[in-house]
């Protein structure tokens, strides 16, 4: 985003946070969009956590050779990287393309149809209508997913590590289960809300500019997906940096 | 009444409007014409504010909405209905949805009160029983219908139609057009049409203001459109053959 696209950005969110014309309308919005949000794409989440932990449990334990370190250590690691960084932004990558282009190309096809005028014109603040509930569910939704995602990030390696044979089942829990540190969670977290936020606001911001017809929405939610992914790993880079 | 006064608007160096005004009476079709890039669409979506203009002012009942901020806006386009050139319904809202849409925003009515309000807009575009059905089960003119029987679900004061024929046949373009007038005559509501329908023009057409080249060229109603001396009026209302062939029967 060039500061021209980042002030019209903060404009447009000024514009979300509105006061709502009929709550109750706003609340039904808000759930649909959880489910969409959340419920929609807990299966998918599951998989990648899932199959992510497994594998780094069998790349840790693969470069861990030395006779000096400790099996128990792969748990650890295994742990605090789900924790800290795999859950997080993996998650928030996969929902960007999930759920960004979604919300780009609903809110640009929209655009292009008048529906977007249709509302203004009613005297309804089209922003908060269409934005706001799909804002609120993403930084509800997107922390659960994230911790959901840790819990099978280390299943799986526990399944993946004890399956290839490459750490025992009491030397993967005991790792697990020892020095843990809970503001790794509080990290994770925040990353998460960050990233529920970036994932819903970008993807809606790139989708309500669009001008033209369905190449340009198409364009839009291509651009949304990029500009999402950069801002979640800048923005991964930066709360890393501030909380740890 | 809606009055737009000496309205200027333009998109970078492209001078789109240039001191446009005009006096909307209610009860009336009023029709706004030209052809292709005259500036009608920019002027509608000035004066529903859609677009700012530079130099001028739109008063709706002597009440200037142009300089009106966001919340006061909102209480005049409550008293706005408008239908878009591509009916613009919620695809994801069936037809009753749509039309309830607005008094669900706006109104405390019960869920009953909203379906008969909702059943009587219906039954006043002809469209009994198709409450279930989304847009896109929808043909063209059923849309445009739906279209308006949202736009009056409010009960507006003000109504904006954008191009109601477009990509209609004929005769359901007559039947839309009826429809308009009717509506505004039974409600006593401002409406504005932006039309190039020649069949409009004569049909519906009120008061007429033509544009060309975003300039004010000709104002006056359908019966007098025809005896005009105004070169660019004459070739726009008798560009096609036919209508030249029938110019002296006028």
């Amino acid at each position: 985003m060039n500061f021209t696209n980042f002030g019209k950005y903060i404009l447009l969110l000024k514009a979300v946070f509105r006061r709502p014309e009929k709550t109750k309308i706003y609340v039904k919005a808000i759930f649909t969009q959880m489910d969409f949000i959340g419920v929609g794409s807990l299966g998918l989440i599951s998989i990648i956590s899932t199959f992510i932990g497994a594998v780094m449990t069998l790349q840790i334990a693969f470069q861990l050779v030395s006779d000096f370190i400790p099996k128990t250590i792969i748990g650890s690691v295994n742990r605090d990287s789900s924790i800290l960084e795999l859950s997080p932004t993996i998650t928030a990558i996969v929902l960007a393309g999930k759920i960004g282009s979604a919300i780009s190309s609903e809110i640009g096809t929209m655009r292009v149809s008048e529906q977007i005028d249709a509302l203004e014109i009613m005297g309804i603040n089209s922003p908060g209508y269409l934005i706001l509930p799909k804002i609120i569910a993403g930084i509800t939704m997107v922390p659960m997913l994230v911790t959901i995602s840790m819990f099978l990030s280390i299943g799986g390696g526990y399944l993946g590590g004890t399956l290839s044979g490459a750490v025992t089942p009491a030397d993967y829990i005991l790792g697990v289960t020892t020095d843990f540190n809970p503001y790794t969670i509080v990290v994770s977290l925040t990353k998460a809300f960050v990233f529920g936020f970036i994932i819903t606001s970008v993807p809606a911001y790139e989708g309500f500019y669009v001008k033209g017809g369905a190449l340009e929405v198409a364009q839009a939610s291509t651009r949304a997906v990029v500009v999402s992914c950069i801002s979640i790993l800048a923005c991964d880079y930066i709360i890393t940096q501030l909380l740890l | 009444m809606i009055e737009v006064k000496d309205i200027n608007k333009s998109f970078g160096e492209n001078h789109v409007l240039q001191g446009i005004s005009g006096v909307f009476q209610s009860g009336i079709t009023n029709l706004i014409i030209g052809g292709s890039g005259s500036g009608k669409t920019t002027l509608l979506k000035c004066m529903i504010g859609l677009h700012q203009p530079e130099v001028g002012t739109v008063d709706y009942d002597d009440r200037e909405f142009t300089s009106m901020n966001f919340e006061e806006r909102i209480e005049i386009r409550k008293e706005i209905g408008m239908l878009f050139q591509g009916s613009a319904l919620f695809d994801s809202m069936t037809v009753e949805e749509n039309i309830m849409f607005p008094l669900n925003m706006f109104t405390e009515q019960t869920a009953a009160e909203k379906l008969d309000r909702a059943n009587f807009c219906l039954e006043r575009v002809n469209l009994e029983g198709k409450n279930k059905l989304y847009p896109a089960e929808l043909s063209g003119g059923m849309k445009k219908r739906v279209g308006i029987a949202r736009a009056i679900a409010m009960n507006p004061k003000y109504l904006f139609v954008d191009e109601p024929n477009s990509g209609l046949d004929p005769k359901t373009s007559i039947v839309i057009d009826e429809l308009i007038k009717e509506l505004t005559e039974e409600y006593n509501t401002t409406t504005i049409v932006v039309t190039h329908d020649m069949n409009s023009v004569m049909g519906i057409g009120d008061y007429i203001l033509f544009l060309h080249e975003g300039k004010k060229f000709w104002e006056g109603s359908n019966k007098e459109i025809a005896h005009t001396d105004i070169a660019e009026l004459n070739d726009f209302v008798f560009a096609s053959r036919f209508m030249k062939a029938a110019k002296g029967k006028f």
